[in-house]
């Protein structure tokens, strides 16, 4: 006995299993930024008025305007790349993913620089509480990233064999990553202008 | 699937790494069973210090301090780890990864969890962050000591602690992962014609608890992390400023909150206890249903009830904190909600009392289990009272009445759950019954002891007792009058400890010596009795089943039999 | 969205690009809008506003939401509730702080 709806969507609620899982994942992940976020605030009006703003100032705006291009590029390739598998083209499908994984990579390169500007300002999670927050909010992004660049990167090389026997199931595992990468980029989207621009 | 179903899987595949959800949820039960015994032993320990002060343990003393009496620090360390555990490694992965995992696939007729290798993932997670949470014990800084509620500024700067975020970022992936299995299994694979209004009982509070892992848990990981950076960075997110220890200005930036740890905490860690005690109302109900040979009152009052009780209690949490000089609106806020979500409790207690009104009572162990957690339950709920009403609540805070009120609730409350539904599925995991006589031998005198253990507290408690005192109280001229107590509570907690004796007796004789039974046994309506005991490997049932009728038709007037399974077709 | 056919796949493609062109507008707004002289609770909210319409952008169309069973959307809305509520409650008791003295 199989498993039912593992690519077939079950009939009264429209769903094919993993993309319940994955929206459930994705609730979680919500609630996990959202300690984080909450404790942002928290600590924004525990410190002195002005304080997180006037730390803040030390960040890269540029930079992290063009990691927010990059990315929100990303998102657009991701859903490009499953577009292109329901159009039965598997080279665009490459293609666009490729690309995804390339946009991601920029983005761990300028984060990387960011990093180790902030570090050789002698600029530490330590330092103080804004640092504190900026590091481990965009640290923990960046390993999502790194987590979904891990998939991505699988999907797009050795995984990608499986659209030869199970197409189907192939493209929902690309639509399944897609929502978890979209939902990164969202991150990112709230991430940008509450540290680098408030 | 269906070719592999019948290959010859190695040992390692049947019963290591293993996709099939029975085989998981056995793992799961066997370790927790193990993390149970463990949490436990450290009480009693705690407790021989509790009743002889300073004097050495026996038989193990020498682990524990020096010429065997218990080191403060060391009483600390067992106190903080025997909540972490009993909580976290006992009765949560045996609530909803034992028995969850075991029974929903087969109450909703289906062949097994819509994640199989994500369930095998989450176990060995679960095993994972177990391994951890015990290996602090032998590290050289031994095992957490500020209390399983790992309150900075101290837990950040005592010792051991490093280890129990570690393992807790696994324990929480663990849940996070089983959680979103469950999930999606029942609202997925719900057999043809099991509607939600059919499902048992049982089932809508895995759901519910579920949801309540899978939203709860996240703030909790994230103050973990947090904390982690704290000791491991350098950060001050939990860290005040001006933070002076034994004399020293602590060198860090400050500017951080013990607050924000309290709240992210609490936002996890109150939905938590419906975690532990939901599950429990799902076996108590099915256990009830079927040796009251009647339908559960009330089955609309109480999916209601368990998902009203679902969503109030992310919104109670700072009852934990009304000490911490909230202002007079946010405290009346939290008591209010506080008071309300227990209207859904006492809703679902009375479904439960009054399903018993006028019915044939089979009293088998499963019963007597599934009884007696209904007015422990009730003292549990009702001592909470005062505690979640903000002006007592000041008083009451952090003594032993807190102690006493929630081990009620997960001790002769929970727990006892557990045993019945132990009791009640053996048989369907093993094809044998257990043994009756060694069930009533465990029964009883397990009720006696709970209240020998816990009525006191309540005493204590009033008389201001403080918990997490090394010396029980002893240097506290209040506590004087109530100290006599201690003994008579450690005695209570060790003959508890020998009545469990039958148990895991009766657990291991009835595998080979107990009374081989068929695929329904108690006469029951739910789906899992249709198949057989135990039920086939990865597959459950011969042929999936199709549902026709509610969970519960039993003693309906004018048929044969006094119950009707769900899968009986109706006629015409 | 089983099997498109290719007219509705080029609307979605469509859909798709002007999102992408909405998202990278909306970034340099954002950013120009954080060079206005306002007050901290105005900026806080206009850069939360901005950044809400973003995200719901990608959320409706890159994630499909706008076209999803209604019951994720329940899922969702359940998670986004929970979300305020930590987000807002601790900030409400830090707000209400006892006077003491």
């Amino acid at each position: 006995m199989e498993i039912p709806y593992t690519v077939d969507e079950r009939p009264d609620t429209g769903v094919y299993n993993a993309k319940l899982g994955v929206w459930l994942f994705l609730a979680s992940e919500v609630m996990l930024f959202g300690g984080l976020f909450s404790a942002y605030v928290f600590l924004r009006l525990g410190a002195d008025v002005g304080a997180f703003h006037e730390w803040g100032q030390e960040l890269n705006i540029p930079l992290a305007t063009l990691n927010t291009m990059i990315l929100i590029s990303s998102s657009m390739t991701m859903v490009m790349s499953w577009v292109s598998l329901k159009m039965n083209d598997f080279k665009k499908y490459k293609l666009y993913m490729a690309l995804t994984l390339l946009c991601a990579l920029c983005f761990l390169v300028i984060k990387y620089l960011e990093y180790s500007a902030k570090i050789h300002h002698h600029i530490y999670p330590s330092t103080n509480t804004f640092y504190a927050i900026y590091f481990t909010l965009t640290g923990l992004h960046g390993l999502h990233i790194i987590g979904g660049m891990i998939v991505l990167f699988y999907l797009w090389g050795p995984g990608s064999n499986m659209w030869n026997s199970k197409p189907e199931q192939f493209t929902n595992r690309i639509e399944i990553v897609g929502l978890y990468w979209h939902f990164v980029d969202l991150v990112w989207i709230f991430l940008f202008p509450i540290l680098y621009l408030l | 699937m269906n070719a592999h179903s019948h290959h010859e899987e190695s040992f390692f595949r049947k019963y290591i790494w293993s996709t099939d959800h029975k085989i998981i949820g056995l793992q799961y039960g066997i370790t927790a069973l193990f993390f149970l015994m463990v949490g436990f032993f450290l009480m009693m320990v705690m407790r021989w210090q509790l009743a002889y002060p300073e004097t050495p343990i026996p038989f193990v003393g020498s682990f524990f301090g020096e010429d065997g009496i218990l080191l403060p620090e060391i009483y600390n360390s067992l106190g903080a780890m025997h909540g972490t555990i009993m909580i976290f490694l006992g009765v949560v992965p045996l609530a909803v990864g034992a028995f969850g995992n075991y029974l929903v696939p087969l109450q909703i007729g289906a062949p097994d969890m819509a994640f199989p290798k994500l369930n095998a993932a989450s176990y060995w997670s679960y095993f994972v962050g177990g391994v951890i949470m015990m290996s602090s014990f032998f590290s050289e800084e031994g095992a957490a000591r500020s209390g399983w509620t790992s309150y900075p500024p101290l837990a950040d700067i005592e010792v051991g602690q490093t280890i129990w975020l570690i393992g807790m970022v696994f324990l929480i992936t663990s849940s996070l992962l089983g959680s979103m299995n469950i999930i999606t299994t029942i609202v997925q694979l719900r057999a043809p014609g099991l509607t939600w209004s059919r499902l048992p009982f049982f089932v809508w509070t895995q759901l519910v608890t579920s949801f309540l892992l899978v939203l709860a848990f996240p703030p909790l990981e994230a103050a973990a992390v947090l904390q982690l950076m704290d000791r491991v960075a350098g950060t001050s997110f939990f860290l005040p400023s001006g933070l002076v220890i034994s004399g020293e200005a602590l060198a860090v930036s400050g500017g951080g909150s013990p607050l924000l740890w309290q709240h992210l905490f609490w936002f996890l860690a109150h939905p938590e206890v419906y975690v532990l005690i939901l599950p429990a109302m799902g076996i108590v109900s099915e256990v009830i249903v079927n040796n009251t040979r009647k339908p559960l009152w009330g089955y609309n009052s109480l999916v209601y009830s368990v998902i009203f009780l679902g969503f109030m209690s992310f919104v109670v949490w700072a009852h934990h904190m009304f000490l911490t000089g909230m202002g007079t609106a946010m405290s009346s806020f939290f008591q209010i909600t506080t008071m309300i979500i227990s209207i859904p409790s006492v809703i679902i207690l009375s479904a439960l009392f009054i399903t018993l009104w006028g019915a044939s009572i089979r009293f088998n162990t499963p019963m007597l289990f599934a009884l007696a957690f209904l007015p422990m339950f009730g003292i549990g709920g009702l001592t909470g009272l005062p505690l979640g009403i903000a002006a007592s609540d000041i008083y009451l805070h952090d003594t032993y009445y807190v102690i006493g009120h929630f081990h009620y609730v997960v001790a002769p409350g929970t727990i006892f759950a557990l045993f019945a539904g132990i009791y009640f599925w053996y048989p369907k995991i093993t094809g044998r019954k257990m043994n009756e006589r060694l069930g009533q031998l465990h029964f009883w005198p397990s009720l006696l002891f709970m209240n020998g253990i816990f009525m006191p507290m309540f005493i204590q408690g009033l008389a201001g007792v403080s918990r997490r005192l090394w010396d029980g109280g002893l240097e506290y001229a209040h506590a004087a009058g109530v100290l006599q107590w201690n003994e008579f509570m450690s005695v209570s907690a060790w003959l508890l400890g020998v009545s469990q004796i039958p148990f895991i007796i009766n657990v291991f004789y009835s595998l080979k010596g107990g009374e081989k039974v068929d695929n329904n046994p108690w006469e029951s309506t739910t789906l899992e009795w249709v198949a057989p005991s135990p039920p086939l490997p990865h597959v459950n049932f011969e042929t999936l089943p199709e549902v026709h009728r509610e969970a519960y038709e039993y003693s309906v007037p004018g048929r044969k039999r006094d119950f009707t399974p769900q899968t009986e077709p109706k006629k015409g | 969205m089983s099997s498109g056919n290719d007219v509705d796949i080029q609307n979605h493609i469509k859909i798709y690009m002007m999102v992408f062109a909405s998202l990278a507008v909306l970034t340099i707004v954002t950013v120009a809008a954080s060079y206005l002289e306002l007050s901290s609770g105005e900026s806080i909210f206009l850069a939360l506003v901005i950044a809400s319409v973003k995200g719901s952008l990608v959320a409706c169309f890159f994630m499909h939401l706008i076209s999803e069973k209604a019951f994720i959307t329940w899922i969702l809305m359940l998670t986004a509730g929970f979300f305020f509520i930590l987000m807002f409650v601790p900030l409400a008791t830090y707000i209400d702080q006892a006077q003491i003295g």
